[in-house]
């Protein structure tokens, strides 16, 4: 089984993003992502300070099986990648929400988020992509 | 639904992921294909491998026949139970696929692609038609292998005092009969370990048996990633009729001795006096990354091939690949991604036994 974590506004390309109390945000994959792409064995981040704009290609993850984008679920600047990734690629498999976080955002506009899935929303678009 | 092996239940119940693979329900893996390749290096695993095309040829002509239709020469045969890997080539020199032949009695054992089984079937029943042999498919048949530096012991465990014996003698890359049972030091791993051709039922209880006593199952997935380390080639990835087995790095497999007249010769031989254009050779990538198949290679400006079989090793942790490429091409990088990596040639295979065996200059 895997989980859905409340708290969270999810993407449709299976980024999750929290709001932090300072009003930045942090990005990483779902827990139904992890699992659909296996074992993850390389992480390839964006760079530190680089602006991106909702959509854009912000990295990449390759798992046994085969390389994924990931985007950026909203516009904002890149203020921390998470270098724990680099060396234990398979956090994201083991804590996806929580140490295999990818990056943090300055949004451009936190009012963004709304534009993204809740955790309901989220279940079912993922149980709809299964069938 | 696709076809089945008769350990199918049994990989469900251990909660494999299956997929589709040449029309059959296959395991992918059982929850980490890393943990499973570990498995392998460095212990044991079992691994469902029923969805191979298991042919016996018989007849007093099946010697003959092979030496026509095969590139390696089963005369090389001249032990029971034996084990020869060879390309079966077509007119041309494609090859139409790899097989391991096993020398039983005075017939053959020969194992087969799953994905190429009609167009091997077809094939080979076609090139018999001069000789007086019979080639029996065994549908019933299921392969179970079981790899790593403990499997030998593992098996040992569950099997009779005769098997235990039988195993204890058979030397790498010789089969022996046991009843029903053709257990052979044969796999597709790098490590030590057996393949066991059974009946069904029999393969149904032996994987209970050593599932029960911690053996567990590993993954078609898993599988890939040891055969790559393990330097082998992976056939409609590695090779294919477009190619021929001097381009594929087999050319050891080739025998050309004695003036035999095997299909795909001519071709062969005409390849080596022009010069052969294109190798198939081991790559590593010197930055972290993954290589995948279909990634270019460059040699400078030029492009000079592309890597047909990639991954992460698990074992060495870092990218590895074959790739072909025009002859003696050096300085070589990867395109991953719109950029340029470095990737160095290695001689094959990367693992053998659980270790690197390859030495970056």
């Amino acid at each position: 089984m895997v989980d859905f974590l409340g708290e969270l506004h999810y993407a449709k390309s299976h980024e999750w993003v929290r709001i932090e109390d300072d009003g930045t945000v942090t990005v990483g994959i779902s827990d139904h992502a992890q699992d659909a792409l296996g074992d993850v064995v390389f992480v390839e981040l964006p760079e530190l300070n680089m602006a991106i704009t909702a959509g854009d290609e912000a990295g990449v993850v390759e798992s046994v099986k085969a390389a994924s984008d990931i985007y950026a679920p909203i516009s904002g600047t890149v203020i921390a990648i998470n270098e724990l990734l680099e060396d234990t690629p398979e956090t994201v498999n083991t804590a996806p929400f929580t140490d295999g976080w990818f990056f943090k955002l300055q949004p451009d506009n936190l009012g963004d988020v709304q534009d993204l899935m809740d955790v309901n929303a989220y279940e079912a678009f993922c149980e709809n992509e299964e069938h | 639904m696709g076809q089945r092996t008769p350990i199918y239940t049994l990989h469900v119940d251990a909660g494999a992921k299956m997929v589709d693979f040449g029309g059959w329900d296959m395991p992918i893996h059982y929850g980490s294909q890393l943990e499973e390749h570990h498995l392998v290096r460095q212990d044991v695993g079992i691994c469902d491998v029923s969805h191979m095309t298991v042919i016996d040829l018989r007849g007093p002509q099946a010697k003959a026949y092979l030496q026509y239709l095969l590139a390696n020469d089963v005369a090389r045969l001249d032990v029971p139970g034996k084990a020869l890997y060879s390309a079966m080539l077509n007119e041309t020199g494609g090859v139409l696929d790899d097989l391991i032949v096993y020398l039983d009695g005075d017939g053959y054992r020969i194992v087969v692609n799953c994905a190429t089984r009609e167009k091997d079937l077809a094939w080979m029943n076609q090139q018999a038609s001069g000789f007086d042999c019979q080639l029996i498919e065994r549908p019933e048949l299921a392969i179970l292998a079981i790899q790593g530096p403990n499997a030998l012991a593992k098996v040992s465990a569950v099997v009779s005092p005769e098997r235990v014996d039988l195993i204890s003698q058979l030397k790498p890359f010789v089969g022996a009969w046991s009843g029903e049972w053709f257990i052979a030091r044969t796999g597709y791993t790098g490590e030590k370990g057996v393949e066991i051709i059974l009946p069904g039922a029999d393969a149904q209880n032996l994987w209970r048996q050593l599932t029960a006593n911690g053996v567990r199952p590993v993954g078609l997935g898993a599988r890939d990633t040891l055969r790559l380390e393990a330097g082998m080639n992976l056939y409609g990835s590695d090779m294919d009729e477009s190619v021929t087995p001097l381009e594929s790095n087999m050319a050891v497999t080739i025998s050309f001795e004695d003036d035999r007249e095997f299909l795909g010769r001519a071709r062969l031989e005409a390849q080596l006096s022009e010069g052969v254009e294109r190798e198939l050779v081991g790559l590593v990538l010197l930055e972290r990354g993954v290589l995948r198949a279909h990634h270019p290679i460059f040699s400078g400006a030029e492009q000079v091939g592309e890597i047909t079989s990639g991954a992460f090793s698990p074992t060495l942790e870092h990218g590895i690949g074959l790739a072909r490429l025009t002859t003696g091409a050096d300085n070589l990088t990867v395109e991953i991604r719109n950029k340029r990596l470095p990737v160095q040639r290695v001689k094959l295979p990367f693992v053998r036994n659980g270790k690197q065996v390859y030495k970056l200059a």
